[in-house]
C-alpha cells in the first residue's frame, strides 16, 4: 500500500488524526507539541503519524490535504488546521465543541493515544 | 537575536554578512494578496530569516473559516514556503475591518 493511500486511510479512521514531527512520546518539533497539547487539554484521543520517517510521507500528506505545514490535524476525515489554529479553537472554547458535535458529548471518556507507522 | 561580536552595529556593519533577513519580500507578497488588510504585519521570531509569525486582518477574509483564512496566507506565500525560504510559520488572521 502507498503512503497515500495509508495516509487516507488513517484520515478517515480516525477520530482525531495528528500528524506531527516525532510521536506523542517523543515530540521532535515545538510546533506538534503544541497542536499536541491542546489536544490532551481539550480530552481527545488521537491517533498520531510521525511524518519524519521518510520526506515522502509529508509530500503525499500535503498533497492530499493542501496544507504545506506540519502538524496537521483531522477530525472524522475533516482538516480542522495546524498548531495555530488548534490552539486558537481552544482557547475560544470551539475545539471542544468540534469534537463534542462530530464525535458525540462522551468523546472524552476514555482517552488514547496511538501512534501508527507509515513507514 | 545574537549580535554576532558587534554589540552595536552600525548600519554600515549591518549590511553584507551580518545583515539580518528582511520581512520585506514576505510583507510584499502579503500586501499583494490582500491589498485592502487594516492590518499585517510579519515579524523574524528569532532573526535567522526562517521563522516567521505573519499577522493579517482583512475585510476579505470575513465569513471564512480559519482554514480558509490561513489557506489565503500559505496560497500568497506559497514561494517562499516551497523554496524553504520559511522554514517555520506562524499565523494569526482575522477577518475583521
Amino acid at each position: 500500500m502507498s503512503y497515500s493511500e495509508k495516509i487516507k486511510e488513517v484520515i478517515d479512521g480516525s477520530d482525531v488524526a495528528i500528524f506531527m514531527k516525532g510521536t506523542p512520546a517523543f515530540v521532535m518539533c515545538g510546533n506538534s507539541g503544541r497542536a499536541l497539547e491542546a489536544l490532551r487539554r481539550a480530552g481527545a484521543s488521537v491517533t498520531a503519524v510521525d511524518v519524519l520517517p521518510d520526506p515522502a510521507i509529508r509530500q503525499e500528506l500535503s498533497a492530499i490535504s493542501g496544507w504545506p505545514t506540519i502538524p496537521q490535524v483531522f477530525v472524522k476525515g475533516e482538516l480542522v488546521g495546524g498548531a495555530d489554529i488548534v490552539e486558537e479553537l481552544e482557547a475560544s472554547g470551539e475545539l471542544e465543541q468540534t469534537l463534542r458535535e462530530r464525535l458525540g458529548d462522551d468523546y472524552a471518556g476514555a482517552r488514547e493515544e496511538s501512534t501508527v507507522a507509515l513507514s | 537575536m545574537g549580535s554576532q561580536g558587534h554589540e552595536h552595529p552600525s548600519p554600515h556593519q549591518a549590511s553584507g554578512y551580518h545583515r539580518p533577513v528582511s520581512t520585506q519580500p514576505l510583507r510584499q507578497l502579503l500586501e499583494s494578496a490582500f491589498p485592502d488588510a487594516t492590518e499585517l504585519d510579519v515579524i523574524d521570531r528569532t532573526g535567522g530569516g526562517d521563522h516567521f509569525q505573519v499577522v493579517v486582518t482583512s475585510p476579505s477574509l470575513v465569513g471564512l473559516s480559519l482554514v480558509e483564512q490561513h489557506r489565503r496566507v500559505y496560497e500568497a506565500l506559497s514561494a517562499p514556503l516551497a523554496d524553504g525560504t520559511i522554514h517555520e510559520l506562524r499565523i494569526k488572521t482575522k477577518g475583521a475591518t
